[in-house]
């Protein structure tokens, strides 16, 4: 009974402490974690530069153990990376030797899937982040915006349980950043995905999210959660750009004046 | 929307992203400086063989040396056509160039099929680091003829002497290349890798090796060079048959064309390989600079 409770959450994160290094040299990074993450939720995750954003998502990637604390992903402790959970770094890592349709193949190759599949899973996601007929392309030859789309292409390709994404759009120009973040929240919708989103644009958490996490500044705690439904409401208008409202400009506000405020204590 | 409101926002956020840059403004910008080999440069380095060569002809056309130190330039080239129909000492060139090239052809693939491995594996595990590494640090500076003596009295004039100091010159470039590389590699190529699903051996394969390819052969580039002047060096010192030894015969006799037109062999043959090797990276390492 106990055990089908935990399930309920794909992602059960308890009193989280992570440190870098040891002694004097030690950085505590994240302090007092405790979130859960419901499947088809879309996190994300706010905070000063430096607070501990990487360390949260690395964390849940598998990337770096819990200091202290517990990460649970569907009951079970997360030992490491795993293809369940899929992560888009902040600046693409495509392997520069294999074209763009090898990129996207890579995982579904990795797990042994017979050939039809793999290129049944490579055209679906081409087409998702619309890149078909780029397949053969060499990955250094598209733009920072596309590169990002292969990058996220290649993480849906395993279908995994949730995409985790630091700060994807960072090096992206504002023209293309609306458009990846348009459809990223349609890919959501579509693929009934769960996704965590780190970023430090506060327009952009509002306007994908369902919920925006705020964490102060270092060591990371997490000073708010705002529920929030603005990606709704923009797919159901058909827009790709919030609406502004209101009820928009108040939370907004307020999310500006919590970090801030941490901004101002630091100096 | 009452206008006060959104200017507040507005002024908040500027101090908000202004804060939030300062840490993300060291990302570099891509500016690719493609160094360009213009016109000029062209040209001056045309002028300045045809100045070498002229100076040449000009010395020996006003006979200031003798020709038994420089030849002239129509001497060697006549020397050179002799030496291609009749050979050198009954030998032809075309086997002592082969004789040369087996040796460095047999010492780089012996090198090229162990240092690899080896570097590799050194710049993953520490361990392994610890036990190869002090061993090639030793004998790298080490001038190859100093040790070639040693390796004559172990294995003989002939071949396996030569093998072995070849193979010992060309294994230090490719294994440090290897064990640099492997330090370099982007370590969120890995990170991904595993969030992929790719297991520890994929990845080695898939991701650590192509990864490193690009300075691997940097590596060999440079190992076929020190190779090749070790190589001429030490049928200098002690051969029997090969390019080197062609020179080393000829200066026994005094005759310096032979030796000029060795020189020559030797120099074009270098940048030849060179040349074939820079084609295979280009083909092999297409992504090179690109990244
Ligand atoms: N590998 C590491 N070793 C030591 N300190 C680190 C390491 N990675 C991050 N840190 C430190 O931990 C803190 C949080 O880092 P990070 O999670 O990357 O912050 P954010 O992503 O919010 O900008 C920072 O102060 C950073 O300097
Ligand atoms: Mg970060």
């Amino acid at each position: 009974m106990v055990n089908e409770e935990k399930k309920e959450f794909l992602i059960d994160i308890k009193n989280l402490k992570s440190v870098y290094g040891k002694n004097i040299d030690s950085v505590l990074a994240l302090d007092n974690i405790s979130l859960q993450i419901k499947r088809g939720e879309f996190l994300c995750v706010l905070g000063p530069s430096g607070c501990g954003k990487s360390t949260l998502l690395k964390t849940i990637a598998g990337y770096i153990k819990p200091t202290s604390g517990t990460c649970l992903m569907q009951g079970e402790s997360i030992t490491g990376p795993d293809w369940h959970r899929g992560v888009v770094f902040q600046s693409p890592t495509l392997y520069p030797w294999m074209n763009v349709k090898e990129n996207v193949e890579f995982g579904p190759k990795m797990r042994g899937l017979s050939e039809n599949e793999i290129k049944r899973i490579r055209t679906h996601f081409l087409d998702q982040v619309k890149l078909t007929g780029f397949g053969d392309k060499a990955t250094f030859e598209l733009s920072g915006g596309m590169k990002q789309r292969v990058a996220l292409a290649r993480a849906l390709a395993n279908y995994p349980q949730m995409i985790l994404m630091d700060e994807p759009f960072g090096a992206l120009d504002a023209l293309t950043r609306v458009n990846m973040q348009s459809l990223i929240r349609n890919i959501w919708k579509e693929n009934n995905s769960t996704f965590f989103l780190i970023t430090h644009d506060i327009d952009e958490a509002l306007s994908l999210g369902t919920r925006v996490v705020v964490l102060s500044k270092r060591p990371g705690r997490i000073l708010k959660e705002f529920n929030v439904d603005f990606t709704h409401t923009i797919l159901k208008n058909n827009s790709n750009h919030v609406m502004y409202s209101e009820k928009y400009f108040k939370v907004k506000n307020e999310i500006l004046d919590l970090i801030n405020n941490q901004i101002e204590k630091q100096h | 929307m009452d206008s006060k409101k959104e200017l507040d926002i507005f002024k908040k956020s500027i101090k908000f992203y202004k804060l939030s840059f300062n840490k993300r403004n060291n990302q570099n910008n891509n500016s690719e400086k493609k160094i360009k080999k213009n016109k000029t440069e062209r040209l001056l380095t045309i002028g300045t063989w045809i100045i070498i060569l002229g100076t040449w002809y000009i010395i020996t056309e006003l006979k200031l040396f003798s020709t038994t130190l420089v030849p002239s330039p129509y001497k060697v080239l006549t020397t050179f056509i002799t030496i291609l129909k009749e050979g050198y000492n009954n030998v032809s060139l075309w086997m002592h160039l082969g004789a040369s090239f087996q040796r460095l052809f047999i010492a780089l693939v012996l090198a090229i099929v162990t240092a690899i491995p080896i570097g590799l594996l050194s710049g993953y595990f520490s361990k392994i680091k610890a036990i190869v590494d002090s061993v090639v640090e030793f004998y790298r500076p080490l001038p190859p003829l100093a040790y070639y003596t040693l390796l004559i009295l172990w294995f003989g004039i002939d071949n396996k002497s030569k093998v072995t100091l070849l193979f010992l010159a060309g294994f230090a470039p490719i294994y440090l290349a290897c064990v640099s590389a492997v330090r370099k590699i982007n370590k969120d190529y890995i990170l991904s890798a595993k969030s992929l699903g790719a297991s520890q051996k994929s990845i080695f394969f898939k991701i650590v090796l192509p990864a490193c390819l690009p300075e691997i052969f940097t590596g060999i580039r440079t190992a076929v060079g020190v190779s090749y002047t070790t190589l001429v060096s030490a049928e200098m010192v002690a051969a029997t048959s090969g390019i080197g030894w062609m020179v080393l015969d000829a200066s026994n006799f005094l005759k310096s064309n032979v030796i000029v037109v060795g020189i020559l062999v030797m120099g074009f043959t270098g940048i030849l390989i060179d040349y074939g090797l820079r084609y295979l990276e280009k083909k092999i390492v297409f992504w090179k600079g690109h990244v």
